[in-house]
């Protein structure tokens, strides 16, 4: 019996294509954790190990640059990633109010997925739109100018 | 065009675009920024073009990098003439096009703060009071056509470079210039280029941060969407200056139209020689990768941003030895921020002087803001140095919105402090602002009105501090932590009367005894704020109030009955059902029901909500 969150064999063969290329580049690893991320969504341990074989370095030296790094997860994500930016400028306009209503209404904790799997919520750093702020980024979507309202109705569409 | 071109090739392709450009009218420039695609440019663009050819094919549509008006996107320019149009919709794509070259739209024009509308770019104050020089280009150029770039001058400060002057040259006329790095510490950037040049060493490396993690700015983000050919010849010509063959530029992975416009100019210079081997026929060889960031603030830090492109833990490490000696991979590198470079090919090719002459005498040149918070004109502005600070919120920015008044302006982002309104008078230069109590940075300005809590502001940047402190230097781990669990306890209402001597003692120690630029000015947005608001502080810990009825915990949720005004807003605002009202009646909160969310307070245009 396969684990719950045990990656397809083809996933497994599009990692070890990711390291095979970049093996022996010098400081390849971000790259190569950036690339794979994107293939297999998180880092299970299986994977982690698995890089680190591939590019023949300790488990603890690739583990140690996953966990700086917020742009990588440990962590399974939601069919959909909400994004809310707490940059300054959004943080000004408004932005805690958005956030304490979309972890009510879809009983999701910031940095932490609801119970359905439907969506994953991260406060993320400046995107740099503050033109727009507050900004909710959903999957790929930017919208700007949000209220706890807006919020939750743009939210409603993503099923 | 794929042939590789000479100096006399790059002149005359200059010559035939230029003309190509002047020739072809009338011309519509739709802004194609982050900020304009969240509004809908991309929709708009496809828009305007199918509307042009079906109009005749006359009117050429261009598509370019950020114009700077974000708050008024998607944003079109027309040529001639100059017009603007704000918030155009793909419905309106029909009139627009058939505008050119006639009468504008009325109704898509930009309206001043009385309503009337305003047709000339020039005409509008957002614009008129700037001085476009890093951002020369942007609004007139598509970023992923190398064609419109050097018809407007690129790669002839390279050229220039290569062939009329020697390395040394090159770095005394950066020096004479004045120019000082715009990430935010403001070295002096040819000092930085002699150092590299004069270490010994075969292998050097020209880096450019493009890791702009201070929240609230996107200046960096906007020149490499706009512009990014300039950027690339600030490096080359850095590379000609210290003898370096290879180069990268650190981009947040949080930019990814910035990465994509990079990335399609790189290969369009390849193609035409102006990167790889043997650069405009000369014996100079340089190219250049782009590095992807994976979130972390500190890889901002010099030494940082290094240790990520080996392909580590962002850690800074201490100095010496500078980077200019040994720097990444150990060998000598010279590492500028964005806008640092995007100005030096001008500076080479139109001499030293030009870019002295502007500005005060310890800060030269212009700045590019990006403005935002609580400001009617948000966007990406560019003055002079020396330019007071009220010129940019009140004038360029159009002040603070609705009847809100100024409180503070915050530079500088996490590194910086607030400026109150009362020194607005303060002009933008590297040491007054931080004789005022906040730093240069590397340029976000956030405005915040009277509804800003300076004590939950603290907070907000010891929180972003505390989580992206790398963990190296217990002062900065532990004590950024300190300060901010005693900040949210004042928030709260359980502040006690050491409190403010704590975060004091506190702010000492991490500022001596970190290693590197994070710490060591992790404290400033508290020592800034107790330095100008220091009465907030004490309201909260010794009445439990909060002046500017901001934090949560110390609001009563009442309604003070005599500012009533009956209007109901509240009520229509409230999502908990929590407010009861009907017409001419004063409003009631049930605070059972109430859920705290601030809804009411936000809606109230009285300030009534206690």
């Amino acid at each position: 019996m396969a684990p719950l969150n045990a990656l397809t064999p083809d996933q497994l063969a599009q990692a070890d294509a990711v390291v095979a290329e970049h093996r022996g580049t010098p400081g390849s690893l971000i790259t190569v954790l950036r690339l794979c991320q994107d293939i297999a969504g998180y880092f299970p341990p299986e994977l982690v190990e698995r890089i680190a074989r591939g590019m023949n370095l300790p488990v603890a030296k690739v583990y140690g640059v996953v966990s700086f790094y917020s742009l990588f997860s440990l962590e399974p994500k939601g069919r959909h990633q909400i994004r809310v930016c707490t940059g300054t400028a959004c943080y000004v306009r408004g932005v805690r109010e958005v956030l304490d209503r979309v972890e009510r209404r879809f009983g999701v904790k910031a940095g932490g997925t609801c119970g359905s799997g439907r969506f994953s919520l991260e406060p993320v750093r400046c995107l740099g739109a503050c033109g727009l702020a507050p900004v909710m980024v959903v999957d790929r979507d930017v919208h700007g100018g949000v209220t706890p309202d807006s919020a939750c109705e743009i939210l409603e569409g993503y099923e | 065009m794929s042939a590789r071109l000479d100096r006399a090739a790059l002149t005359a392709m200059r010559d035939f675009e230029r003309a190509a450009l002047e020739t072809f009218a009338p011309r519509v420039f739709c802004c194609s920024g982050t900020g304009c695609h969240a509004t809908g440019s991309i929709p708009l663009i496809e828009a305007l073009r199918q509307e042009a050819a079906r109009q005749g094919g006359a009117v050429q549509v261009i598509e370019t990098g950020c114009n700077g008006f974000c708050a008024l996107g998607p944003v079109v320019i027309m040529q001639p003439g100059g017009v603007l149009y704000c918030k155009v919709r793909a419905q309106d794509a029909a009139d627009v096009i058939a505008s050119a070259g006639g009468r504008p739209v009325e109704r898509l024009l930009y309206r001043d703060p009385d309503g009337n509308a305003v047709a000339g770019m020039d005409s509008i104050p957002f614009f008129a009071l700037q001085r476009p020089w890093i951002l020369r280009n942007k609004g007139r150029i598509d970023p992923e056509n190398i064609g419109h770039a050097v018809a407007h001058e690129a790669y002839q400060g390279l050229a220039k470079a290569l062939f009329d002057m020697t390395p040394e040259r090159v770095v005394e006329e950066v020096r004479a210039s004045g120019l000082r790095g715009r990430g935010g510490a403001g070295f002096p950037t040819g000092l930085k280029w002699k150092f590299a040049a004069a270490s010994p060493g075969d292998v050097k490396y020209v880096l450019c941060n493009a890791d702009e993690g201070d929240p609230g700015a996107f200046m960096d983000r906007s020149i490499l969407e706009s512009d990014p050919h300039a950027v690339l010849e600030g490096m080359l010509i850095a590379a000609v200056a210290i003898g370096s063959r290879h180069g990268y530029i650190y981009c947040r992975s949080e930019y990814p139209l910035a990465i994509h416009r990079l990335t399609v100019a790189i290969g369009q210079a390849r193609e035409l020689g102006l990167l790889g081997e043997n650069i405009l026929g000369s014996d100079f060889s340089f190219d250049l990768e782009i590095y992807q960031g994976a979130g972390a603030f500190v890889c901002g830090e010099e030494t940082a941003l290094m240790r990520s492109i080996e392909g580590r833990r962002g850690m800074p490490v201490p100095r010496p030895p500078f980077p200019a000696q040994q720097g990444l991979w150990g060998k000598p590198t010279v590492l500028n921020n964005v806008e640092t470079f995007a100005g030096i090919g001008a500076i080479i090719r139109l001499g030293a002087a030009c870019h002295a002459g502007v500005g005060t005498e310890g800060s030269t040149g212009t700045k590019v803001f990006a403005l935002s918070g609580d400001v009617n004109n948000i966007g990406l502005v560019e003055v002079d140095m020396g330019t007071p600070l009220s010129v940019l919120v009140n004038d360029i920015g159009g002040g603070v919105p609705g009847k809100r008044k100024c409180k503070a302006v915050q530079l500088g982002g996490p590194s910086g402090g607030s400026i109150p309104a009362h020194l607005l008078d303060t002009p933008v230069d590297y040491e007054a602002i931080t004789k005022a109590g906040a730093i240069m940075g590397s340029g976000g300005v956030i405005v915040m009105n009277d509804r800003t809590c300076m004590v939950d502001m603290a907070r907000f940047f010891m929180d972003f501090i505390q989580d992206e402190s790398c963990g190296k230097c217990t002062p900065c781990r532990e004590g950024t932590r300190r300060q901010l669990e005693i900040l949210t306890r004042i928030c709260e209402g359980k502040g006690e009367p050491g409190d403010l001597r704590a975060l004091e003692d506190l702010a000492a120690v991490i500022t001596d005894a970190s290693l590197c630029g994070l710490g060591q000015t992790a404290s400033n947005p508290i020592l800034s704020a107790l330095r100008h608001f220091r009465g907030e502080f004490e309201a909260h810990i010794a009445e439990k109030r909060c002046p500017a009825k901001r934090c949560v915990a110390l609001l009563k949720f009442e309604v003070d009955e005599e500012r009533c005004r009956k209007c109901g807003l509240c009520f229509k605002a409230c999502p908990a059902g929590a407010v009861e009202w009907a017409k001419k009646k004063t409003a009631r909160i049930d605070r059972e029901k109430c859920v705290q969310c601030l809804a009411c307070y936000t809606a109230c245009p009285f300030d009534c909500i206690e």
